[in-house]
């Protein structure tokens, strides 16, 4: 049997509001194999960006565990959940870098949570600054960045722990075209370059595509698919994935030709 | 001197003479120095009472139902109170406090009593724009919630804070000049005092000018002060 770095069982959560309770995670099954990178493709309101909060619990699945290595994160205590968040990193659409804070002390924010020394996480912040190409922009403030510049500083603040794994909420959704092509460049170096395994939730088929090994499709709080890229794209199951790819081969087929018939 | 007995503009350059004056500036000492003691206890118990209301509240970070309602009902009952009606209220508690139900002393504690549930109310407002998605984010990185309080919730959100508080010592000052009237002495005793009841309308005039002068230094560092954080953080 074949081991798997990430594993999440029979993971459910439930949303309530006064009116209705919807349930988002209807019994989830996932396994990720270490440095992988593994997309989980979805439309808006599938339940996507609450399974992935639910890996570091930002939201608190109602049943169901969640283990990495050998840490069963759905069994850990207050404390002991936020030693083990510094081995998760995350990145989000809207970047969520704190504007209060220069690029450097950004970075530093998640180092000096962990007790580092000033020495140390001056070199630690070199390196990280290296790695996403923006040593030049140490000093600079969140508010000076372009949307690629910030996602970047957000992978370098993520990756500051020498996470095992990294979850990406939507990180590229709110990039243009050319600067989504450079933050999934860096994605994928960081994937090989330091073997860490990612999880990676979108809504853009071309992201997966770019950037994955295998590939997830969820719709309505359920996984309905899952296997290699390939195999996705060159023999969809389900419904949601044969929608997907019509999706996006439309788009990708669409020329002037087929514009002036939409017109 | 009156404008029932002289003119507008008379009264008016009278009232930056030296007599009028020799009377207004003692009085404006009296002013600053109720405004700017109450403002450094409206500043500390209204972030303290802003914050743990943010903090007991249902997406806070200590989230504690009882307490939080329990606080927001004391807040709302000052906070319906007029200014007039706390001044009265409060002066029995002045006398238990400081022996004494007049003077300065007696009114900053009613000035406390007022102004720190409004700034109370403002804190939370500006502690709750900040975008939750930063909030996440720090958790997610295993930040106890002391840190995010001191290192995240607070500077983020401090040129809106400063924004606040200037809102808030603009009403001390409004508050102070009303007190004047319940024996705080300072500018509003004069406004009352000469202005009102002797018609001695030049030193109205200068309540008035003093009064405006001190409402726009006072907006303007504000301002200021948030505006220079915004710029150096490039958000503006």
């Amino acid at each position: 049997m074949e081991e798997y770095f990430i594993e999440i069982k029979d993971l459910c959560k439930t949303f309530h509001n006064k009116k209705e309770s919807v349930q988002v995670l209807k019994g989830i099954n996932l396994e990720v194999k270490k440095g992988e990178i593994y997309g989980i493709v979805g439309f808006s309101g599938a339940g996507k960006s609450t399974l992935v909060r639910c890996i570091n619990r930002l939201e608190e699945p109602d049943s169901g565990t969640v283990r990495i290595g050998d840490q069963m994160i759905t069994s850990l205590g207050k404390k002991e959940l936020d030693v083990q968040r510094s081995k998760i990193g995350m990145i989000f659409q809207q970047f969520n870098l704190f504007d209060s804070m220069t690029v450097y002390e950004n970075i530093a924010y998640p180092l000096k949570i962990k007790g580092w020394k000033k020495e140390a996480i001056r070199a630690r912040i070199d390196e990280l600054l290296e790695l996403v190409s923006l040593t030049d922009k140490k000093n600079a403030y969140p508010g000076e960045l372009s949307g690629g510049q910030k996602q970047r500083v957000g992978i370098a603040r993520a990756l500051a722990n020498e996470p095992d794994v990294l979850l990406s909420d939507e990180a590229t959704s709110a990039l243009d075209p050319q600067t989504t092509i450079s933050v999934l460049d860096l994605i994928r170096e960081i994937n090989e370059k330091l073997g860490l395994t990612i999880i990676l939730i979108t809504h853009e088929l071309e992201v997966i595509r770019y950037t994955c090994h295998r590939v997830a499709v969820m719709e309505n709080g359920e996984l309905l698919e899952k296997g290699s890229v390939e195999e996705i794209f060159e023999n969809p199951q389900c419904e949601t994935a044969r929608n997907f790819i019509n999706v996006y081969n439309k788009m990708r087929s669409a020329g002037p030709d087929r514009r002036s018939e939409l017109i | 001197m009156s404008l029932y007995k002289f003119s507008f503009w008379e009264v008016l350059a009278h009232s930056f003479s030296e007599e009028v004056w020799s009377q207004v500036l003692p009085a404006l000492g009296e002013t600053m120095y109720m405004v700017v003691i109450s403002s450094v206890f409206v500043l500390l118990f209204g972030v303290i009472l802003g914050l743990v209301v943010v903090l007991t509240g249902r997406e806070g970070l200590y989230p504690c139902a009882p307490l939080h309602a329990v606080l927001g009902a004391i807040i709302n009952c000052f906070r319906s109170l007029p200014q007039v009606i706390i001044i009265i209220v409060m002066l029995p508690v002045a006398r238990l406090l400081l022996g004494q139900s007049y003077g300065s002393n007696a009114c900053i504690i009613s000035l406390i009593a007022s102004c720190v549930p409004l700034f109370a109310r403002l804190v939370e407002s500006s502690l709750l724009e900040i975008d939750k998605g930063k909030l996440e984010a720090a958790k997610a990185m295993g930040s106890g919630n002391f840190r995010i309080l001191f290192r995240i919730m607070l500077p983020e959100t401090l040129p809106s804070l400063i924004r606040s508080f200037t809102n808030a010592v603009v009403i001390v000052i409004s508050m102070t000049a009303l007190a004047g009237n319940f024996g705080a002495g300072g500018i509003g005793y004069i406004a009352v005092t000469f202005g009102y009841t002797r018609y001695q309308h030049d030193l109205l005039f200068a309540t008035i000018i003093v009064l405006i002068i001190i409402v726009q230094l006072v907006q303007l560092v504000g301002d200021t002060l948030s505006k220079i954080i915004l710029k150096k953080r490039h958000l503006i």
